[in-house]
């Protein structure tokens, strides 16, 4: 297990490495990166101001070298939209209220998604696992930032339940502030962690040792609760923690419509205003949070299914 | 096991009058997702301009004193616009229809530089394995933790927003599944008979790759393709919607849904969302169903991608 451990460990810490020397090829790449981060009203004190901050008159190993070295001192530049503040300070402000968000769709999904894929599974071809795989395949085909303003719409403006926008106030403003959001980006992956668990239990129901148990009249529920659960869970938890990246995608999307507050629609605003440096830093920051959270996954995974530790 | 899912769904049904056989063919294909796509984005995508040329107004003109129009049905409609119009007059059932076009084009172009990158990328990785493995399987792993949005907005911020811009940020979403799946085909293939008997034979790398692998591998190829038009038109509507894919005026169903957030949220002009928001719903649910059914026609191990 500790092996595991370090060796996926190396392999995280090789990507991110990866990921900081794409980023800087890429800005690199599309020529003097001074000229294309600050915004066209920039002065020619900005712009020096740059490119002795960014090391551009050295050459380009060194540049890195520095690139690297304010990234991990968390020093991720200076935003130009929001002068005088820095990027990583932006990113810190916004990051509490995307976590809340991402977490909550989260947990919701997942605690709905593995009992309705099982009921699903359990009660094949009966009128629950129609209804199910109806709403499965519906979950993985709406564009999410069309299902958000649809509820906008419906359920914000004519019926007038919930907020159209923002963040709100206190905890349950916040939390009435938080649902619309919450499941605009949690329908996706509610569906297809469904659709996912259904298929996994179905495989189980339908395994030698099942059918072991049943000839022994082990009774239903504790097949179901003791023999299945357990060996079915394991592939939507793999697929969760992938998810999660779909969730950092889906929240910029959500961040955007419900004008919340978060880091999604910080690098929305910053892409609008060219402001480049806060994009990039926020990519750079999403990218780690993955990594890391991939990692946490895989051992969890490793814990979860003593055959991947063996190999 | 995907096996039993197979057997059980080509298990013959009892088959007994002209109806019931019918029925019986109407569920074996696909024709209700069949239908939706060839009327909501081939005919559109394909005779866009005569269409609207013949009944609609084009989808770049905005008359100002006819915007905000409701449908057809609702109070106010009128035939010139079906689907009403938007704040600045454009026509909304003119826009969607050569929004179908924009999509159609997005999705060929992007799955097929993307499927030709990971397919060749793939095959490689798997017929040569050592340094060529490691190195494409740590781009994958790469690519895998940069998400495409966050790509997105990492190249319009080094390119600037545009067309090419949102193929090629689909293209390099899309490589890595085909590098993934073809490596590992390749690897179960490879070390069968026939590889070994043509390199005793004396064939080329390239020819056993192109002559002798590639022919195995296309049928997974084609149905991976087909299950990812969707997620494609739903990747590019998203991007358009953020403001990074399609840049404006172009009618992109991405685009026209985010015409219509402010309105709504103002409580007017429903249908400015509505409609291209309803024609991407369509396209990739009938998509999803279409590439389902040819995965378990074709290529039924494909079951958990």
């Amino acid at each position: 297990m500790q092996r595991y451990i370090i060796i996926r460990g190396f392999h995280a810490i090789i990507t991110l490495f990866a990921i900081s020397l794409l980023i800087f090829a890429l800005t690199r790449a599309s020529g003097d990166p001074a000229s294309v981060l600050l915004p066209e009203e920039a002065t020619m004190e900005d712009y020096e101001r740059l490119q002795a901050y960014w090391g551009l008159d050295k050459p380009l190993h060194v540049q890195y070298a520095v690139y690297v070295g304010n990234i991990m001192t968390g020093n991720l530049g200076e935003s130009i939209k929001w002068p005088g503040r820095s990027a990583g300070e932006l990113i810190l402000q916004r990051l509490p209220a995307t976590a809340k968000l991402t977490l909550v769709a989260f947990t919701v999904s997942v605690m709905l998604a593995l009992p309705l894929g099982i009921l699903s599974a359990v009660k094949k071809d009966s009128i629950w696992d129609a209804g199910g795989k109806a709403f499965a395949l519906l979950g993985q085909a709406v564009p999410n930032f069309w299902l958000a303003i649809m509820m906008i719409w419906v359920l914000a403006v004519d019926w007038n339940l919930f907020p159209t926008s923002g963040s709100g106030e206190g905890f349950v403003d916040g939390i009435h502030h938080l649902i619309l959001p919450a499941i605009a980006l949690g329908a996706f992956g509610l569906a297809a962690g469904m659709r996912l668990s259904r298929s996994a239990m179905l495989d189980v129901l339908d395994s030698e040792y099942v059918k072991l148990a049943r000839i022994k009249g082990i009774s239903e529920n504790k097949i179901i609760w003791k023999h299945c659960l357990r060996n079915a869970a394991l592939v939507p938890i793999t697929y969760f923690g992938l998810q999660f990246a779909g969730l950092i995608t889906g929240s910029v999307i959500t961040e955007t419509v419900f004008a919340y507050p978060g880091v999604g629609l910080l690098a929305i605003e910053a892409i609008r205003s060219r402001d480049y440096q806060v994009v990039q830093s926020v990519v750079v920051v999403f990218a780690f949070i993955y990594v890391f959270v991939s990692l946490l996954v895989d051992i969890l995974y490793a814990y979860l299914d003593p055959r991947i530790r063996l190999t | 096991m995907a096996l039993n899912g197979f057997i059980a769904q080509s298990t013959p049904t009892i088959i007994n009058g002209r109806f019931a056989r019918a029925w019986g063919t109407a569920r074996r294909y696909p024709l209700v997702p069949l239908a939706i796509l060839i009327f909501v984005l081939a005919i559109p995508g394909i005779l866009a301009t005569q269409i609207t040329d013949a009944w609609l107004q084009d989808p770049l003109e905005g008359r100002l004193t006819e915007r905000l129009t409701p449908p057809v049905w609702q109070e106010g409609g009128s035939w010139d616009h079906p689907l009403g119009t938007d704040k600045v007059g454009y026509d909304v059932a003119s826009r969607i229809i050569h929004g179908a076009r924009v999509s159609l084009i997005v999705a060929g172009l992007s799955i097929l530089s993307g499927g030709l990158v990971g397919t060749a990328l793939g095959l490689a990785a798997g017929y040569f394995g050592g340094w060529w493995d490691h190195i494409i399987m740590r781009l994958v792993d790469i690519k895998l933790s940069i998400q495409s949005v966050l790509l997105a907005l990492v190249l319009v911020s080094v390119m600037g927003p545009g067309f090419h811009t949102v193929i090629i940020v689909i293209a390099l979403v899309l490589w890595v599944r085909y590098a993934r799946l073809v490596r590992g085909e390749t690897l179960a293939l490879k070390n069968q008979d026939f590889v070994a008997k043509a390199k005793v034979a004396g064939a080329s790398n390239f020819r056993i790759i192109s002559r002798h692998l590639f022919p195995n591998v296309v049928n997974t190829i084609i149905v991976l393709a087909t299950l990812e038009v969707g997620q494609v038109i739903l990747l590019e509507a998203g991007l358009s919607f953020l403001g990074v894919g399609i840049p404006r005026p172009t009618p992109a169903w991405g685009l026209m849904v985010a015409d219509g957030r402010n309105l709504i949220a103002a409580g007017n002009g429903w249908w400015i969302s509505l409609f291209p928001g309803l024609a991407i719903l369509l396209t990739v649910l009938s998509m999803n169903l279409l590439g389902d059914w040819l995965r378990d026609r074709l290529d039924p191990k494909l079951r958990n991608v």
